[in-house]
């Protein structure tokens, strides 16, 4: 495929995959706090962002980081932010804030053992309910899983375009062994990518209401400083973007921005699968395990055991339905993962008691091996 | 003119939250004048705050408002303006706001020397959640959450704010409006962060508990209790016991955060072009 640059193979460490592609998307801002292992997103971004005109500035913490993205995304400059494990933690009141105020925005999150300082830093996929669940009360949230440096690529770049459309932080989740290994990727040129900006008010400024949602729910936006004089809270508000308690508009505001993101989902579910067609046991794995799966599930087949693999790519809204649909046609569904069982619980209540299900722990600071869930697969 | 910052407001949002005689108005009142007097660009004005009762002010303004999470207005504030750097990017915020939870924060903008002009409404108290104790209620004064009296030190916020390296540091009292008017039209004025402590007071919570009377009474205690800072300069630290020293404090002229980031580019552009 020609296109009107080099787009040529790259060998590339799966954080700087994420940086190359973020500017592909449009990336204009990045405000971060160092963490390992997701500090070289902050270095590479450093010496970058500046060529293309774009910003980076190094915060006093996540905190700032997380809030330095949203004002910075209120200017209309696509944004993002990146951390790890104990600075994830710190992002979730402002992500929280980004997602009741609308504010697109993106927020990397190499997953490292926890809790708190943990095993530094090791991989785990202990953060999956934390990307759900982190903030409090109520909130949309969009989370992509890669699981190679190719679909940090490919995800990284529709991380972009879900949070422009949507008017919602995305979280991209990583696994660190992906973020630090070195994989071929064919970068396309930038012609090639297909960018999704942000939908812009038409009314005149007099006319505009900040959270009058079209149709699909999602309001235009206004940059600040282009007429449009808006206002932003944090607090319940109504279509004028002013507070609010009546309870009418409360309850109003709340269901339109869950189903916001659920009224979309179709569109912003990627998944992957393997011999899914024919399969009687499942597995169900996201990041660097479902690379393992990959490869277990091969050699179950030549086994003669009918396993397949589904991986979700979107993680949330979590693909319930597909999940139901697998647990109607197989036996069993393994759910490997490298928490206490995160995942699992979202594939039970999925699978609806249609099929077993039944998760595989491991909690040890190494990543889950292929042969480890063969062993699992051949259980049955 | 005597009405002309009226144009600045969104009176449909109006009637505001603040309780009558509250000190918050006559602070917000100098910073619209000042806007005013200025003549700027009602788009290109952003004010930013964080949580509290002056940290509501924002939302009866008619400019680019955001009203952000506690403590965290400068931090939402520096995305704005590095991103945009012509805006003219105000912060208000209130003591505990900016002084507590949002403490750090203010040293690092100030130490960056963003061009933030950031308004402290301190009114000795946490108002917004009853009157509890903040970084700057005065040692010996009563809070709900010092029921015995304070027995930590308030800080003086404008040191650290010129010991972190802002270009202008100044505190003037609601009991002085012209003068707090005209601080804040330096500070905006100021390339580079700029801060103005406006002292003023909650006679809710801070003045009912610790028995200062009214709204008027008040602004007579905050009178008598000023001293400039060129009188300051000639008084024991005895005599400045629980005086509040207003003046203009510190004027640097450093380099600003956004225009020194312009030069980067150019030169990370010109090192990628080579
Ligand atoms: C993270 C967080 N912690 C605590 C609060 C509760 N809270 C709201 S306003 C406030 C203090 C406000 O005091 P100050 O900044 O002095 O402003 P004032 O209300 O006195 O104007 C506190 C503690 C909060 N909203 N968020
Ligand atoms: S509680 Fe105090 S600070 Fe808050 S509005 Fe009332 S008087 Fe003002």
């Amino acid at each position: 495929m020609a296109g009107s640059c080099d787009s040529r193979a790259r060998l590339m460490q799966g954080n700087e995959c994420c940086c190359e592609a973020a500017i592909l998307a449009g990336l204009k801002f990045f405000a971060g706090y160092p963490i390992t292992p997701s500090s070289e997103i902050a270095e590479v971004l450093a010496e970058r962002l500046p060529r293309v005109g774009g910003k980076f500035i190094q915060m006093e913490d996540e905190i700032a980081s997380m809030a330095a993205v949203v004002g910075s995304s209120l200017t209309g400059a696509k944004s993002m932010t990146a951390t790890s494990g104990p600075g994830f933690s710190l992002k979730q009141e402002n992500l929280g804030f980004a997602a009741f105020t609308e504010v697109p925005c993106v927020v990397v999150n190499v997953q490292r053992t926890g809790p708190s300082t943990g095993l530094p830093t090791s991989p785990a996929q202990g953060d999956i309910m934390q990307a759900r669940w982190g903030t409090h009360g109520d909130h949309p949230v969009v989370a992509l899983y890669p699981s190679s440096v190719s679909e940090i690529f490919d995800i990284t770049v529709k991380a972009f375009n879900i949070a422009e459309m949507l008017r919602t932080p995305v979280i991209l989740l990583m696994d660190e062994v992906i973020a630090h290994m070195r994989e071929r990727v064919i970068v396309p040129c930038a012609d090639e990518v297909e960018v999704v900006d942000r939908v812009r008010p038409t009314v005149a400024p007099a006319d505009y209401l900040p959270y009058d949602a079209a149709s699909d729910g999602v309001p235009p936006m206004a940059d600040f400083g282009t007429g449009y004089r808006w206002h932003a809270t944090g607090l319940y508000h109504d279509v004028t973007g002013f507070p609010t308690s009546i309870p009418s508009k409360v309850d109003f505001l709340i269901r339109r921005l869950i189903a916001k993101v659920e009224s979309r989902k179709k569109e912003i579910t990627f998944t992957k699968s393997q011999y899914m067609d024919d399969a009687r046991v499942a597995v169900v794995a996201c990041g660097i395990t479902a690379r393992s799966a990959r490869s277990a599930v091969r050699s179950a087949r030549e086994k003669g055991i009918a396993a397949g693999l589904f991986q979700p790519q979107t993680i949330w809204p979590f693909p319930s339905e597909m999940i139901a649909d697998i647990a109607g046609r197989v036996d069993r569904i393994i759910v490997p993962e490298m928490n206490m069982g995160q995942l699992v619980l979202e594939v039970e209540r999925a699978a609806a008691g249609k099929c077993e299900v039944v998760g595989y722990s491991r909690v040890d600071g190494e990543p889950i091996t292929p042969d480890e869930i063969l062993a699992r697969l051949e259980e049955v | 003119m005597a009405n002309k910052f009226e144009e600045y407001l969104r009176p449909q949002f109006m009637p505001h939250i603040w309780c009558p005689g509250c000190g918050h108005g006559i602070t917000l009142n100098a910073l619209l004048r000042t806007i005013a007097k200025l003549e700027l660009d009602k788009d290109k004005v952003c004010v930013v705050s964080g949580i509290g009762c002056a940290s509501r002010a924002p939302g009866y303004l008619d400019f680019n408002t955001l009203h952000t999470t506690h403590g965290r207005a400068i931090p939402f504030a520096t995305g704005i303006k590095l991103a945009k750097p012509e805006l003219e990017v105000i912060v208000v915020t209130g003591d505990g706001d900016g002084a507590a939870i949002g403490g750090n924060h203010l040293i690092h903008a100030a130490r960056r020397n963003i061009g933030l002009t950031v308004v402290m409404f301190n009114n000795s108290i946490y108002g917004m959640t009853s009157g509890q104790y903040s970084p700057m209620t005065p040692s010996g004064k009563s809070a709900t959450t010092a029921p015995y009296g304070n027995i930590e030190r308030d800080f003086d916020v404008c040191k650290l704010v010129q010991a972190s390296g802002a270009n202008y540091v100044a505190r003037a009292t609601v009991a002085q409006p012209r003068q707090l008017s005209t601080y804040i039209e330096r500070a905006i004025n100021t390339k580079g962060f700029a801060f103005v402590e406006a002292q003023g007071m909650c006679p809710t919570y801070y003045g009912r508990r610790n028995k200062l009377g009214g709204p008027v009474e008040m602004l007579d205690v905050l009178k008598k209790n000023t001293v400039t800072v060129q009188a300051a300069a000639k008084l024991s630290p005895e005599e400045l016991k629980g005086k509040i020293i207003t003046g203009e404090l510190y004027q640097a002229n450093d380099p600003e955060y956004c225009d020194l980031y312009d030069n980067l580019i150019k030169q990370a552009q010109e090192v990628a072009g080579k």
